[in-house]
């Protein structure tokens, strides 16, 4: 066995299946667990995929969104158990891989053409 | 029980914790290993388990180690030999298997291994050297500068100079095992080990006093 092949091994189990497709232009809703005074309840995050970046088990998803006029990010890794389920709810027709130039357009011009 | 198991280094990769963490690891397929000399107090002065780890092609057999493996009962050729000192000696036998079964899950252990070699290196890198300026006109930007004072009108032996970095012998303290898969010899460390992937790792149990 290969030394890949072992570190793939190791982290196969940790692996999610239930995933969806997830692509840069996507308009995602992540719902992570969030623990407080020992209970436990649903986030959400919603805002576009500007960036995915693989890796195996590190394997991550950068959303952003704009909140009260100010640009939020945030990074989610896909296999983390601490994020309940990812919904995509608008594809979008995007032309890069890395949506980095989102970050300095504002209004009109941060928007993303739905893919049809 | 050994009181620490030969390995190599197969790599780094992540996994989650039952809360959700994220954990940096360390992969070590561990053993196994062959005991192939046990030595006494009375024969040898002190007390120690020799174990061999590793194949290697008979070819580079020389006779004195074929005959030091045959005595062990050993029918291969190992590549490392490596003695750990044990306080009794009794339950340890000529040819006697270990693997990853030393160990367990969440104890505290030692790695030890080659660092990477880095070649010829200057101060900067290799003694963390300040250096100088890259601007304000300073015109040398990462050289050692003064090698002492004027008065002994010598450079003092182990003065810090550039120089050959890398390839030592590297003790990593205060790890910790996170998984270990005993049925595929597999050791999951938590953090980095020290050297290259494909590196001899000898990781030892911590004796707590």
């Amino acid at each position: 066995m290969s030394k890949q092949s072992i570190l793939r091994s190791v982290t196969e189990a940790l692996i999610r299946t239930d995933l969806p497709d997830i692509k840069p232009g996507d308009t995602v809703r992540a719902h992570t667990k969030v623990r407080e005074g020992g209970k436990e309840r649903i986030q959400i995050f919603e805002g576009f995929v500007i960036a995915r970046k693989n890796g195996g088990i590190a394997e991550n998803i950068t959303v952003r969104k704009i909140s009260n006029g100010v640009g939020v990010e945030r990074t989610f890794p896909l296999h983390s158990p601490n994020i309940a389920k990812f919904e995509v709810i608008r594809k979008g027709r995007v032309r890069r891989a890395k949506l980095y130039y989102l970050r300095d357009k504002v209004g009109k011009d941060a928007r993303i053409r739905e893919l049809r | 029980m050994l009181p620490g198991i030969l390995g190599t280094k197969i790599g780094m990769t992540n996994i989650f914790d039952e809360e959700g963490r994220c954990i940096p690891v360390t992969v070590v397929q561990v053993g196994p290993v062959f005991v192939t000399q046990v030595k006494t107090t009375e024969t040898d002065g002190y007390s120690a388990v020799q174990v061999g780890y590793g194949e290697k092609s008979d070819k580079h057999l020389s006779w004195p180690k074929f005959g030091h493996l045959k005595k062990a009962g050993l029918t291969h050729n190992v590549r490392h030999l490596k003695e750990f000192r044990v306080d009794k000696t009794e339950g340890f036998e000529l040819g006697q298997e270990f693997g990853a079964e030393v160990l367990e899950e969440g104890i505290d252990i030692t790695v030890t291994g080659t660092s990477k070699g880095r070649g010829f290196q200057g101060g900067v890198k290799r003694y963390h050297f300040k250096g100088q300026h890259m601007t304000h006109g300073y015109m040398t930007h990462r050289r050692p500068l003064s090698s002492g004072a004027t008065g002994p009108q010598r450079v003092f032996k182990g003065t810090r100079k550039p120089g050959r970095m890398g390839g030592d012998t590297v003790t990593q303290k205060g790890l910790k095992i996170v998984k270990l898969d005993t049925e595929r010899n597999l050791v999951l460390v938590d953090g980095s080990v020290p050297g290259p992937n494909g590196g001899l790792v000898v990781i030892s149990k911590v004796v707590k006093n």
